[in-house]
């Protein structure tokens, strides 16, 4: 049966004569029983990759799926959908946003009409508020305005804890201090032990830093204490093995921390900290050159107020 | 005065946002426009070996692009005005000098919204004016993202430091202030009102009675505004840093000079 839907998801099933066909199936690897992840590319968003450059999928219960990050545009969101469609036949009943990137939520539209909760962190709001219309105006220049749809506000907001029933499945949803950015929602599957850990792990690209860098190595010790087993990256790999993945991104901030205090204590200036700071990790990820400098620069700005 | 000049400014930018692929011939009558509002008729000279303006050419953060102004030349400067044409308020900050500072060199950090031309403007005490030019690509300083911790920034708000940089032998110091700087240009998508501005419009040095610097700054200067300058002569009288934002509140701080006095 299940075989039987993937393979018409394959095809693109049209609805009916006249009607559109709806979109290809993004392509899924269950990593975990009831766990399917479409990873992205390392890429920065294009019209050819679709911004389909995030980590994203779903969980299945018993009862019910719940989608953790909708995808980076409403076509990537649209393929996301046709996956779980193809899957299993149990309602969308949750749209989790691990975070407020476009590459992550933008796709949320594409769930509308299944009428999901969408499940944020409490302050996710205030960012979308912010920056959501730029966020949409620099998604269509690159990708043309139809592929572009609006976003959508989470209608559930977590301050600390929560658990998602998903029938025989809980899900514990954990809202985190101002890391990556002021927004993190990790997700612990009970069940499996694996993390979903959205961009609060980074593997193989470079992280991107949007929030607190001290913030974020405080966030990344509680993470490493808690009872999982593997994790699913924002970027990267779609499963990899916990906690020791993230070992990279734990000394890549830190080098950034203890190299950037160390050109303060001699009166350096921010110009020369983005010439210099975290050189040596430059082999070591994709996209170092893209990111490595704006990091330094948000690091260096929060660095030299303590 | 300045209110004036800015509303010029905005008046020429409603003609259209700046593009990437706009010619240089776009860029040119921006600055003429430009020019004319802030100096009127007034002759503008080639700044070569009077005025330099240093920034990278590709920002990497749009929000914080260090800007440095060099001055070498023997004439004393009056003021320098530093402009970021195709910014929605493209006068970034006239800094006016007074007699405790040493002017060779300032730097700070600002907000640029679209590939633009910047320049730096020298007045001399005789009045005469000298500009350098620089071309930037950078885009969304200004209407994307604001603060990467709103909660810590107002809990800052005003809070400064001031610290020696550079070689330890030349009196060069950094005063950075804690504030938002907020632009008024992030729409909250619920009420469809723009988040209100709160921005820095005033930073005034002093030591003693002796003005260092005066700066009229505005929604182009980063969050947490930085600025690098000089000061003249070697003396233990501590500097005096009074900083005015557009919601009318006040910050006043005073400081023992880093490495001099106590």
């Amino acid at each position: 049966m299940r075989r039987a839907v993937a393979l018409a998801a394959a095809l693109r099933f049209c609805l009916g004569a006249g009607s559109a066909c709806a979109a290809d199936a993004a392509p899924v690897t269950e990593v975990a029983p009831g766990i399917f992840v479409r990873e992205g590319v390392d890429e920065d968003v294009t019209a050819a990759n679709g911004d389909a450059i995030a980590n994203i999928g779903f969980i299945v219960g018993a009862a019910a799926v719940a989608v953790i990050d909708p995808g980076g545009s409403l076509e990537d969101g649209e393929s996301l959908r046709a996956a779980v469609l193809a899957h299993t036949d149990l309602p969308i009943r949750y749209v989790v946003m691990t975070h407020g990137h476009p590459d992550h939520v933008f796709g949320g539209i594409a769930f509308e009409s299944d009428h999901p909760v969408f499940i944020g962190h409490v302050r996710l709001p205030a960012m979308l508020s912010d920056r959501g219309t730029f966020y949409r105006h620099r998604l269509a220049a690159a990708l043309g305005r139809e592929r572009v749809g609006d976003f959508v506000m989470p209608t559930i907001l977590i301050e600390d804890r929560a658990e998602l029933d998903l029938g025989g499945r809980i899900l514990e949803l954990q809202a985190h201090g101002v890391a990556h950015t002021d927004g993190d929602l990790t997700v612990l599957d009970r069940k499996t032990q694996v993390l979903w850990a959205g961009d609060l792990l980074f593997v193989r690209r470079v992280p991107s830093l949007d929030g607190s860098l001290t913030g974020w190595l405080t966030e990344l010790a509680g993470m490493k204490a808690l009872p999982a087993t593997q994790a699913v990256p924002g970027h990267g790999p779609p499963l990899v093995p916990w906690p020791d993945a993230a070992a990279d991104e734990e000394r890549y901030l830190t080098t950034l921390g203890s190299e950037i205090r160390e050109l303060l204590a001699k009166a350096g200036d921010i110009e020369t900290a983005v010439a210099t700071i975290g050189q040596g990790e430059h082999d070591k990820w994709r996209l170092f050159d893209d990111y490595n400098g704006r990091n330094v620069t948000v690091a260096f700005k929060q660095l030299e107020w303590e | 005065m300045k209110r004036i000049i800015l509303a010029v400014g905005l008046g020429i930018l409603a003609l259209g946002p700046a593009r990437a692929e706009e010619d240089d011939a776009v860029r040119e009558a921006r600055w003429q426009d430009l020019r004319h509002a802030i100096f009127g008729d007034r002759k503008i000279e080639d700044g070569a070996g009077v005025i330099a303006l240093d920034a990278p050419p590709r920002a990497l953060d749009a929000a914080t692009v260090p800007v440095t102004i060099t001055l070498p030349g023997p004439d004393r400067i009056k003021s320098v005005y530093l402009t970021i044409d195709a910014n929605p308020s493209p006068l970034a900050g006239t800094f006016h000098f007074g007699p405790a500072a040493d002017t060779h060199e300032l730097r700070t950090r600002v907000r640029v919204d679209a590939y633009t031309l910047m320049h730096a403007v020298a007045e001399t005490e005789d009045g005469r004016l000298f500009a350098a030019e620089r071309f930037i690509k950078a885009s969304g300083g200004c209407s994307a993202p604001g603060s990467k911790d709103p909660a810590l920034a107002l809990q800052r708000l005003g809070q400064m430091k001031l610290k020696r940089v550079g070689e330890a032998s030349a009196d060069t110091l950094q005063l950075l202030i804690s504030h938002p700087n907020y632009n008024g240009m992030q729409m909250d998508q619920v009420t469809r009102n723009y988040t209100p501005a709160r921005f820095v419009q005033d930073i005034k040095v002093t030591r003693g009675d002796a003005l260092v610097f005066d700066l009229e700054s505005d929604i182009s200067l980063s969050e947490d505004p930085a600025i690098t300058f000089g000061l003249a002569g070697k003396t233990a009288v501590p500097l005096t840093v009074e900083v005015h934002d557009s919601a009318a509140a006040a910050f006043k701080q005073d400081f023992d000079v880093p490495g001099q006095g106590s």
